[in-house]
C-alpha cells in the first residue's frame, strides 16, 4: 500500500530530517512508528501522507509514485486515500460536530446533503450519535478526537494517518481513541499511528523504530 | 488514477461565507470601511442628481422663455443706460409676450427705521418696479399685497424675500413702515424667493410713479424682463440689443437667467468631482483595510488550511477560498454603503425639498467597485494562502 525507497527529506537550511528510509507498509497492516522526538517521525507520516515530497528517494501510495503529481493530483490522492488524525484535533470551533465531520467529505465532489448524511451515520458508528450537534467546545477531549478520526474517515480512505492521536488526552480517552483505531483497522484499513507512549505502542502489531532519521529495526 | 478534486461555487461561497462568520466584530470594521467610501460615493452622485432634478422640474415650471436686458458699459467703459422708451420698443417685437421693467434708485436707501446710520444700508437696494413685474418674472406674494397703480403712487413698498428678513419684517400689516430715502413707506407686500430673478430677493421695490416723484429717480429702466414664444427665445434674444437700444446696441447686456441657473449647476460639478474624488480615497483606504484583514486572517488560520489541504484541498481550492471571503466581506460593505449612502441622499434631499434621485449607475457602479476592491484586496492574501507549504502550516499550533 505505501511504498518508501531510499526516502531521504533536507529541509532548506541543510536539516536533514530523514536518510536514506526505506519502508513498506502492507494494506491492511497496524503499524506503530515510534522513536524520541526529533527523531524524524513527523516528517515520515507527511511524506507518508503525501503532504510532503521527499528531496531523495521516492514515495508510493496505492501504486502511484507521488513525486511526479502535479498539485491537483496530489491534493486529489491526499483526499482520497489518505485520512488524517492529528494530536491538535484541528476541528473548526464553533462548528457542530456533524458539520466538521461532513468537511472531510467537502473536497470530494460530494453535495452538501449526502455529506451530512455520510458523516451522521459515521458519528454514530463511532459512538457519538448523541453529540451530532455539539460544538467542539461542548466535547470532552477524548470526544474531540473521536469527532476527528470520524472526519478523516467518513470518505472510506483505505489509508489512517494519526500523528500523536493521543498525546493530548489522559490514558482513559486515550485507551478508547486506541480501541476505536484497532477497530477501523479490524474492518481492512491500513492504519499508521506516530507515537511516543511505549504502553499504547506496545498493543500495536508491528513497530518501525525511527532514531536520527533512518529507521532502526 | 484518483478523482480529481472539486469545490463547488455554492460550497466555496459556503465556505468563505463560514470564515467571516467565525470573526463577526472584525468583519463588520473592515466592512464598515468599504462602506463609508461607497456611501461617500453615493451621497455625493445622490445629492448632485436629486439637486439636479429639483432645479429642471423648477425651470419646468418657471419656463426658460425668460429674458432679461440690462445696460452694459460705453466704449470708454463706463455705465450705461437704457433709454425710457425701450420698454415699449422691446414689447413691439413679434413674439414678445410680456415686457415689464425694475429701476435700480441710486439716490435712495432703505433702513428698518430713521435711527440706522446711514451706511448700514444691508446690501439692500431700492427698486421702482412696474406693476406687471410679478407675471413676468414669475414671482408671487407671500403676504400682503402687490403694488397697484393706487399705491404705485404712494410711499409704499414691497420688499424681496430675503430683504423683509433683514428689515425685521415678517408680515405686511398698515402699520409696518421702513425708512426709505428720508421718509416712511408702508410695507404693503413681502415676496417670495424668485428663482429667474434673484436680484429682486434683496430689493425694496416701490411704485415707478411714487420714485420718480418723491425720490429723484431718472426714470431709465435698469434691467427690462421679457417672456417670449417658446420657439422664438433665441430669435428675440438676437434681437434684444439693437430694439433696446438702437443707438448703442453694444451697450446692452441680455441674459437667459434659467441659462445662468444652468450654468451654475454645471460648476456645481466642479465640485461634486472633488468630493466623488474624495470618496474614492476612503473607498481605496476601505479595500486597505480589508486587504489588512485578509492577510490576518490567513495568519491566523494556517492550521486550518494545513487542514484542508490534508482533505484534498488543491492550492487552487484554499486560494478560492481566501479570495470569496475578501469579495464576500467587501460586498457586504458595498452594499451597506450603498444603502446607507441612499438613506443619507433621501433624509438631505428631503430636508432640502428636493426629490430622491440616485442614479442607477451609482448604485451599480459602487457595488463594481467593491467587487475590483475585494479582489484587489484578496489576490495577495489569496495567494500567500495557497503557496503555504501543507506541513508549515499544520506545525503551528
Amino acid at each position: 500500500m505505501i511504498v518508501l525507497n531510499g526516502v531521504g527529506k533536507t529541509y532548506p537550511g541543510g536539516f536533514q530530517a530523514l536518510r536514506d528510509v526505506s519502508l513498506t507498509i502492507d494494506a491492511g497492516e497496524l503499524v506503530g512508528v515510534v522513536g524520541p522526538s526529533g527523531s524524524g517521525k513527523s516528517t515520515m507520516l507527511h511524506l507518508i501522507g503525501a503532504l510532503d515530497l521527499p528531496t531523495k528517494g521516492t514515495v508510493t501510495i496505492a501504486g502511484t509514485d507521488v513525486s511526479r503529481l502535479p498539485d491537483r493530483r496530489l491534493s486529489a490522492l491526499r483526499g482520497r486515500t489518505v485520512g488524517f488524525v492529528f494530536q491538535q484535533f484541528h476541528l473548526a470551533a464553533g462548528v457542530p460536530a456533524v458539520d466538521n465531520v461532513a468537511d472531510g467529505l467537502l473536497y470530494a465532489g460530494v453535495r452538501l446533503r449526502e455529506r451530512r448524511r455520510r458523516a451522521t451515520s459515521t458519528l454514530e458508528r463511532l459512538g457519538l450519535g448523541d453529540r451530532l450537534d455539539h460544538r467542539p467546545h461542548e466535547l470532552s477531549g477524548g470526544e474531540k478526537q473521536r469527532v476527528a478520526i470520524a472526519r478523516a474517515v467518513v470518505g472510506d480512505p483505505p489509508v489512517l494517518l494519526a500523528d500523536e492521536p493521543t498525546g493530548n488526552l489522559d490514558s482513559t480517552s486515550g485507551a478508547e481513541v486506541m480501541r476505536l483505531l484497532r477497530d477501523l483497522h479490524s474492518t481492512g484499513t491500513t492504519v499508521v499511528v506516530i507515537t511516543h507512549d511505549r504502553d499504547l505502542a506496545a498493543g500495536l502489531h508491528r513497530l518501525v523504530h525511527v532514531h536520527d532519521g533512518q529507521v532502526v529495526a | 488514477m484518483t478523482a480529481p478534486s472539486r469545490l463547488s461555487p455554492a460550497d466555496a461561497f459556503r465556505v468563505g461565507a463560514a470564515g467571516l462568520r467565525a470573526r463577526p466584530l472584525r468583519v463588520f470594521l473592515s466592512a464598515l470601511g468599504i462602506a463609508i467610501g461607497i456611501a461617500a460615493m453615493v451621497c455625493v452622485v445622490g445629492i448632485a442628481s436629486s439637486s439636479r432634478e429639483s432645479l429642471n422640474r423648477q425651470l419646468a415650471a418657471l419656463g426658460t422663455n425668460l429674458l432679461r436686458v440690462s445696460p452694459g458699459h460705453t466704449l470708454h467703459g463706463d455705465q450705461s443706460h437704457l433709454p425710457e422708451e425701450s420698454v415699449a420698443m422691446i414689447g413691439r417685437i413679434g413674439p414678445v409676450l410680456s415686457v415689464t421693467a425694475t429701476g435700480t434708485l441710486t439716490t435712495a436707501n432703505v433702513y428698518r427705521s430713521d435711527r440706522v446710520p446711514p451706511g448700514e444700508t444691508g446690501n439692500l437696494t431700492v427698486m421702482a418696479a412696474r406693476t406687471d413685474l410679478l407675471g413676468t418674472v414669475g414671482a408671487s406674494v407671500a403676504n400682503g399685497t402687490w403694488l397697484n397703480a393706487a399705491t404705485a403712487r404712494y410711499p409704499a413698498v414691497v420688499l424681496g424675500a430675503s430683504a423683509a428678513k433683514r428689515l425685521g419684517v415678517v408680515r405686511a400689516t398698515p402699520d409696518v413702515k421702513v425708512w426709505l430715502g428720508g421718509q416712511w413707506f408702508t410695507v404693503v407686500g413681502v415676496l417670495r424667493p424668485v428663482v429667474l430673478a434673484p436680484e429682486l430677493d434683496f430689493a425694496a421695490l416701490v411704485g415707478w410713479h411714487a420714485a420718480t416723484s418723491t425720490l429723484r429717480f431718472d426714470g431709465y429702466p435698469t434691467t427690462v424682463y421679457t417672456r417670449t414664444r417658446d420657439d422664438a427665445v433665441l430669435a428675440v434674444k438676437a434681437v434684444l440689443g439693437a430694439t433696446a437700444n438702437p443707438e448703442n446696441p453694444n451697450e446692452v447686456d441680455v441674459s437667459r437667467p434659467s441659462d445662468a441657473l444652468a450654468a451654475k449647476q454645471a460648476t456645481d460639478m466642479a465640485l461634486t468631482g472633488l468630493l466623488l474624488g474624495l470618496g474614492a480615497v476612503a473607498l481605496l483606504v476601505g479595500g486597505v483595510g480589508v486587504a489588512n484583514t485578509m492577510v490576518i486572517s490567513v495568519l491566523e488560520r494556517r492550521a486550518e488550511i494545513g487542514l484542508r489541504r490534508s482533505l484534498g484541498a488543491t492550492r487552487g481550492h484554499v486560494g478560492i477560498q481566501f479570495l470569496t471571503e475578501s469579495l464576500l466581506l467587501s460586498a457586504f460593505g458595498g452594499a451597506g454603503g450603498a444603502l446607507l449612502g441612499i438613506a443619507v441622499t433621501g433624509a438631505y434631499s428631503s430636508y432640502q425639498g428636493w426629490p430622491t434621485v440616485v442614479p442607477a449607475w451609482a448604485g451599480a457602479g459602487g457595488v463594481a467597485a467593491t467587487m475590483v476592491i475585494g479582489c484587489c484586496a484578496g489576490i495577495y492574501p489569496a495567494w500567500r494562502a495557497a503557496h503555504l507549504s501543507p506541513t508549515e502550516a499544520l506545525a503551528t499550533p
